[in-house]
């Protein structure tokens, strides 16, 4: 296998060098813009590259893939840069200034930045209320009245992070950063509603665990999902222990906490679970009967990393779930955040895809395992292709695939220049990749948004939406994570719901948004139609659609035809705001 | 399914263009569905959130359960009290389900007790992963069990398939019915339309007529036909019949249009629905209270769903379930913390009624599942096989259940 991804680096070689940064000397390659650049293939240095979309194919594309679609200004704002220049540059989000976006989140939500254990002392699980209750011989008027703040704040808490996510991906000027977080987010996903703690983890789950890591190296985002007790909560890896055939890092602590000077005496770190305020008096049940969870070490190998046809065995799986063991987290009392417990980890030896982990130690085992599954060649394949279906195309060809995983392996798992390596393709800017993604329900959403130029919208109300088009943030309960290919997001009802939702957006309905937002709308409003569906097509529909659909945008509504009943609560609409509703919920707009 | 697009697809680009209001009215086809009309239909009712099966289907002829549950226990029958309605003289159904004991009498109502999921976990979000899956344990499956039965079955390539042969009442698309094969989710009938006044829905409908065809035309093309089906059907000016009284309740409603689907033979196969608030960890009451709240719902719904289908319900099957039963014993709470296994119900025509269903494992301390819950004695998908295979005719039980191999009949469905 080693050999083979070597062999496959050096046939590709020449291909990736192509697509390494342009300096700012190049920058100017960016002017083939201007004209069809598979014209220009050869004329200039990075142009090795041949473009078969023109120029403003190019430009619609970027926007359309490495952002959620352009708002006003944007087309504009990235002629002027140079495209090349600015994808290079959304390929460093860290020299973007986003201060804008920072004075809203800043000013709207005020629990992105808790910890997990923060938020669970602020807002106890309600179970655990009860309990606490339950053991004083029933619930007091108190506990009641805390029994609903908690409720509240965790509902409050659950609509800030979900109204983030939309707000962000809507506001960001870092929008290849926001994309790749939403692509990550949904490679290593977790469910909101996993258990009564999930919740908790998510803010920080999302603003520490993955955005930060989203365009860095492949490794280090690995190792901090695999320590984040969002990750470890949901795949259950927080529980999982030493069988009791095998042994253990440290004696496990006596059961009787009290009457031995065991384990939680002895003060080493206290384990986790809501116990409440009252340290546990002994292990809970779940540590103490339980033993081996597969759960993290199976899906780590077959959808974190090698990928489900990666050549693993079952065998595989139990080692790398053993090298695994004791890797949990703190209770809230105790601060939460990751935390290795020796008592808890299997101490045997183990061989994980062909690796022998010796036996005797500890947190290494673990570590060392992520290591071997980042640099094992099927990982920098498998990661490869879900970039390449995102950014180029349902079925992206194996040749750019290949080349994409062989910068992945060179680089040492480098995710930015793997990113790199695609986008600057040629088949990334080919005719078919062109419109061929049809967009998630978040996609719709945020380029909608982002196309009526709207603010950031405060209420949960937006983020309500991405649900109802059955996306729900945090709401994908399969470990599998949300679809990435059209026929799965495209159906009856789904279509469906996009059409209502865009008339929703273009009736003004939706928080922040207007139907008079779109660039150069103003002057608009009282055009006639012919000028209205221009203006419409060419900043919500990239100036690009069908002379038949064209056709259709222009024909208007027959001042003679029947009218909608009085009192009929169904969008009325006429004039600019129809046309927006039908660009928004035309077959064009699904794609990008 | 791909194809399925593209051949239809291709036929409308012919005509594309036009938009002759014949070639529009060609395509209201609800004459067009082959086996559409008065086939068999399964209703799958989910209770999140795991419902005191004890509770439900009460015991009263094991003395354990009174020692169990001193305050929430259920009266053993007593004429002129709130007290369990006997059914076996062991077994009876709390007093809230007495809108249910009709269809016991009748012969269409089935419980089967001690039946739920093999696997250890009392966690709601993994056993209700596993109950809608179908696979205990396994945590990777991608798809939901109804939907493997959709895709395993009738999907020869030349029959039409109706777009609500499968319909969820719910906002999204639950996990049983996840999956490759299509399936609509609403929250309402009334909401399975382009919600927008004037000729904007007709514009729109012509914008997915232009262009290729490809999957987003093809579904869009579908969606209009759909629509236009459902409208055809009339459902808004639905009447139940037969002076079933549906309560106001969202599963009341929800129930309600379950029967309109299947009224107007819009081609409707398998029909789900949820209902939430079983997680009676405090004060569940007994006779009265929490519980026989969620009962009296559950039960007048359901209820007004049979006496509404009429005749029809020789064709239809209820099933219902929940992810686990609970605690035997109550806790501090007065409530009941959770369990192992539950009670599910099945009723319907083809069902052999009349009968408690399952072998009882016994309330005694060393009966119990580790010491606490309701042991288990069927496990959940030799139920779901049965109905599926009985009722609707499924064969290929290895894709419906995957690893699982049914341990006999039940003999409650066929």
């Amino acid at each position: 296998m080693r050999r083979l991804a070597f062999l496959s680096l050096a046939i590709w070689a020449g291909a990736c060098a192509a697509p390494r940064p342009p300096a700012p000397a190049a920058a100017p390659a960016a002017a083939p813009a201007t004209e069809p650049a598979g014209a220009a293939a050869g004329a200039v240095m990075s142009a090795a590259i041949p473009r078969a979309q023109t120029a403003d194919q190019q430009v619609t594309h970027a926007l359309n893939r490495l952002a959620f679609g352009p708002r006003p200004g944007d087309v504009e704002a990235v002629r002027r840069m140079g495209l090349d220049a600015w994808i290079d540059r959304q390929l460093h989000p860290e020299r973007i200034d986003d201060t804008a976006l920072d004075q809203f989140l800043a000013a709207t939500y005020h629990v992105l930045g808790d910890s997990p254990a923060e938020l669970e002392r602020r807002y106890p699980p309600p179970g655990q209320l009860i309990n606490r209750a339950g053991a004083r011989n029933g619930l007091s008027h108190d506990d009641s009245v805390q029994l609903r703040e908690s409720q509240m704040g965790i509902r409050q808490m659950s609509a800030e992070v979900q109204g983030a996510r939309v707000a962000r991906a809507v506001l960001t000027e870092r929008q290849l950063l926001e994309v790749m977080t939403d692509f990550w987010l949904n490679h290593f996903t977790v469910y909101d509603a996993k258990g009564p703690r999930e919740r908790y983890m998510l803010a920080d789950y999302e603003n520490r665990v993955i955005r930060p890591n989203a365009l860095g190296k492949f490794r280090t985002l690995l190792g901090s999902v695999a320590k984040s007790e969002a990750m470890l909560f949901y795949l259950d890896n927080w529980e999982s222990q030493a069988d009791s055939t095998r042994p253990r890092l440290a004696p496990m602590p006596g059961r009787g906490g009290r009457r031995g000077g065991g384990f939680l005496r002895g003060g080493m770190p206290t384990i986790l679970p809501a116990m409440g305020a009252q340290p546990p008096a002994q292990l809970p049940a779940q540590i103490r009967k339980g033993g081996l969870n597969e759960n993290y070490g199976r899906e780590l190998l077959e959808l974190h990393t090698l990928g489900v046809d990666g050549g693993y065995t079952q065998a595989d799986v139990i080692n790398a779930a053993r090298a695994l063991t004791g890797w949990t987290f703190k209770g809230p009392q105790q601060g939460g955040g990751f935390q290795f417990v020796p008592f808890m980890h299997d101490a045997g030896e183990k061989v994980v895809l062909g690796h022998t982990l010796k036996a005797g130690r500890g947190i290494e085992d673990g570590e060392d395992l992520l290591d071997i599954v980042a640099r094992h060649p099927s990982t920098a394949h498998y990661i490869a292709f879900k970039l390449a279906r995102r950014f180029v195309s349902d079925s992206p060809s194996t040749a750019l695939v290949d080349r994409a995983a062989a910068t992945f392996t060179r680089t040492g798992g480098d995710i930015r220049e793997t990113l790199r390596t695609i986008i600057m393709s040629p088949e990334f800017f080919s005719r078919a990749a062109y419109r061929s993604k049809v967009k998630s329900p978040f996609e719709v959403v945020v380029s909608a948004a982002r196309a009526l130029g709207a603010h950031g919208d405060a209420t949960p109300r937006t983020a309500q939406l991405v649900a109802q088009l059955g996306e729900p943030i945090y709401g994908h309960q399969a470990p599998n994570g949300w679809p990435e290919t059209g026929d799965q997001w495209m159906n009856t009802g789904a279509i469906l719901n996009r059409i209502n939702f865009g008339m929703l957006m273009a009736a003004g309905r939706v928080p922040g948004a207007s139907p008079f937002g779109f660039e150069g709308a103003a002057e608009l409003r009282s055009a006639p139609v012919n000028q209205q569906v221009d203006g419409v097509v060419a900043h919500l529909l990239g100036g690009d659609v069908s002379p038949e659909m064209r056709a259709v945008l222009v024909s208007g509504s027959n001042p003679l035809s029947r009218s909608s009943p009085a009192g009929d609560p169904r969008p009325q609409l006429k004039g600019l705001p129809l046309i927006v509703g039908l660009a928004l919920g035309s077959p064009e707009f699904q794609r990008r | 399914m791909q194809r399925r697009y593209f051949v239809k697809s291709g036929a409308v680009a012919l005509a594309t263009m036009g938009l002759s209001p014949s070639f529009l009215r060609r395509l209201s086809y609800g004459m067009e569905l082959p086996g559409a009309e008065k086939g068999k239909v399964l209703i799958c009712l989910f209770q999140r959130g795991a419902a005191d099966a004890l509770n439900v289907v009460v015991p009263f002829g094991d003395r354990a359960y009174y020692q169990l549950r001193p305050n929430i226990a259920i009266p053993a029958p007593r004429n002129g009290a709130l007290s369990a309605i006997d059914l076996d003289g062991f077994f009876g159904l709390h007093p809230s389900l007495a809108p249910l004991k009709p269809l016991w009498d009748r012969g269409i109502l089935a419980p089967i007790h001690a039946i739920g999921s093999p696997s250890t976990t009392r966690s709601h979000f993994d056993a209700q992963d596993y109950m809608e899956s179908g696979t205990p344990d396994v945590k990777g499956t991608t798809d939901g069990w109804l939907n493997r039965y959709l895709a395993a079955s009738g999907t020869c390539e030349e029959c039409k398939v109706s777009p609500f042969r499968a319909v969820a009442m719910t906002p999204q698309t639950p996990r049983a019915l996840e999956g490759s094969a299509p399936t609509v989710a609403m929250d309402s009938i009334d909401q399975f339309a382009v919600r927008t006044g004037g000729d904007a829905a007709a514009r729109l409908e012509a914008l997915y007529r232009t262009g290729s065809a490809d999957i987003v035309q093809g579904a869009g093309n579908e969606m209009f036909e759909a629509v236009k089906m459902l409208k055809a059907a009339n459902p808004q000016r639905y009447q139940p019949e037969n002076g079933a009284a549906y309560p106001r309740s969202q599963f009341g409603q929800r129930l309600r249009q379950i029967a309109q689907l299947i009224k107007c033979n819009v081609g409707l196969e398998i029909a789900f629905a949820d209902v939430g608030g079983w997680d009676t960890h405090v004060n569940q009451g007994s006779v009265q209270g929490q519980l026989a709240n969620r009962l009296d719902d559950f039960a007048q719904s359901i209820a007004a769903l049979t006496t509404d289908l009429g005749d029809r319900m020789e064709d239809v099957v209820i099933l219902t379930m929940s992810e686990f039963g609970r605690m035997a014993r109550q806790n501090g709470n007065g409530g009941t913390d959770h369990g192992h296994a539950g009670a599910m119900f099945v009723i319907g025509g083809p069902v052999r009624g009349k009968r408690v269903y399952g072998r009882w494992p016994g309330l005694a301390q060393e009966q119990l599942y580790e010491g606490r819950d309701l042991a288990l004695t069927t496990d959940f998908r030799d139920l779901f096989a049965e109905v599926a295979g009985a009722h609707l005719g499924a064969r290929r039980m290895d894709a419906l259940f995957p690893g699982h191999t049914p341990s006999g009949r039940l003999g409650v469905v066929g």
